[in-house]
């Protein structure tokens, strides 16, 4: 590629990087509160709410980002919700991955033993505390790996929002390669870019992972 | 909401999600092939292999599938291969959901116990044997339910190939959507459609995982 012509973007580029830093990582933390919530909504025992929260979490994984994002931009203003592409794109991400952190949440609930629970309440905690205090550290820390792991995967979902015109790193490589006539050059320089940008951070939630249930290895050391 | 805008377009829709199925079809059958390729080189003893298998998947599960169906559509044109956009569209994911494929046949590999190809080895068993009657079966067995998975994590992901003009569920509900300026109908209908395809597959991978379970406690 001609670096003039890199130089020549750099600004545009550095600015999408940036988009997509912060539609990824807003997009991230509304889908971690919102799942937790659902997580925790999943628990109350009302029927209708329940049946609610099953299909809110089988339509947001049994349909294409894509599509939900199609539906959430150029649906939305038909139901009064007018949204920006940037807006509709942090949005969609934690709508999609809210589903996917509800389940990894469940999972962590249910992964802690009913024993920890009954002890906790037979040494006089109330259930509320028992739950805050003894059940959610230990979901918490069972949940880490697959957060981690849905984080990363959320990274790479944050190239899908180009194609809701979001001015993320992908869109203004995009631009780029139509005004310069580059596209294959500036199609590679994105499959490297993003393969770094993955490598790394899954190799920061590896280390993050690590740290975080060190304890547990200690434990199992100790036992 | 005109719930008829979806009744009228049901027939392009239909026709859509098998273009959908089709293209998710063959994507993961390609894909099976070439992830049992990779995965039989990922645990290989040839370290060489060994390393390419692996930098096979890292390259092919970090590189976001966007990109990947872009590259592989501008790597024909740039070299003159002039091929309709439907084999960018199923090779991209092919090649994609083979690194997937490759690492769920190297856990159903690493699942079948050790003690199996040992007692196989002292019953006797010539080493390609040992693979083509007692690793190979129980492996793929254990990888049936994880594949089932990879497929509905497919057919979602052949969403993008729209982006290269294929006429899939995505790109007609788009169509739909600016020809009769109704995108919400339109997307709730190609959305049922997805949903639609994914809880049958969903509950014919149950039913495969419980089936399996039963034989295998027999």
């Amino acid at each position: 590629m001609n670096p003039d012509v890199l130089w020549r973007y750099l600004p545009s580029l550095i600015s999408g990087f940036g988009v997509t830093i912060v539609c990824w990582s807003a997009g991230g933390a509304l889908g971690m509160l919102l799942g937790f919530a659902i997580a925790l909504a999943r628990r109350l025992p009302l029927p209708p709410l329940q049946w609610a929260l099953r299909i809110f979490i089988e339509v947001f994984r049994g349909t294409p980002f894509l599509m939900q994002l199609f539906l959430l931009y150029s649906g939305g203003p038909y139901i009064g919700l007018r949204l920006t592409a940037t807006e509709a794109g942090v949005l969609g991400l934690g709508l999609y991955s809210s589903a996917y952190f509800a389940e990894i949440f469940r999972a962590g609930f249910a992964s802690v033993p009913r024993g920890q629970i009954e002890a906790a309440t037979s040494v006089g905690m109330a259930p509320f505390d028992a739950l805050i205090r003894v059940a959610l550290p230990a979901a918490l820390i069972a949940s880490v790996p697959s957060i981690v792991n849905m984080l990363i995967v959320l990274s790479k979902e944050t190239v899908v929002l180009s194609i809701i015109t979001v001015p993320e790193l992908m869109y203004q490589m995009q631009t780029m390669a139509a005004e310069t006539f580059t596209a294959f050059d500036a199609i590679f320089a994105m499959a490297v870019f993003y393969w770094l940008l993955v490598e790394v951070v899954s190799r920061i939630g590896a280390r993050v992972e690590a740290r975080v249930t060190a304890f547990l290895a200690r434990e199992g050391a100790a036992a | 909401m005109k719930p008829e805008v979806i009744l009228h377009s049901f027939g392009y829709l239909t026709q859509a999600a098998g273009v959908t199925i089709a293209v998710s079809l063959a994507g993961i059958v390609i894909g099976f092939v070439i992830g049992a390729l990779v995965c039989a080189s990922r645990v290989s003893r040839r370290a060489w292999l060994a390393r390419l298998g692996g930098a096979y998947v890292s390259v092919f599960r970090g590189v976001p599938l966007l990109v990947q169906l872009l590259f592989i559509y501008y790597f024909l044109a740039e070299f003159g291969l002039d091929v309709p956009a439907i084999v960018a569209a199923v090779g991209g994911l092919a090649l994609s959901s083979a690194a997937y494929q490759a690492e769920i046949l190297r856990g159903a590999l690493n699942a079948v116990p050790r003690g199996q190809a040992e007692a196989a080895v002292a019953l006797g068993f010539a080493g390609s044997d040992i693979w083509r009657r007692v690793l190979l079966p129980q492996a793929l067995r254990i990888s049936i339910p994880p594949l089932i998975n990879e497929f509905i994590l497919l057919l979602k992901a052949s969403s993008l190939v729209s982006v290269v003009g294929i006429a899939e569920l995505t790109r007609v509900s788009m169509n739909i959507a600016s020809l009769t300026y109704r995108p919400l109908e339109a997307y709730v209908g190609g959305g049922l459609f997805y949903l639609a395809i994914n809880l049958a597959l969903a509950g014919f991978g149950a039913l495969a995982e419980r089936r399996l379970a039963a034989d295998g406690a027999r």
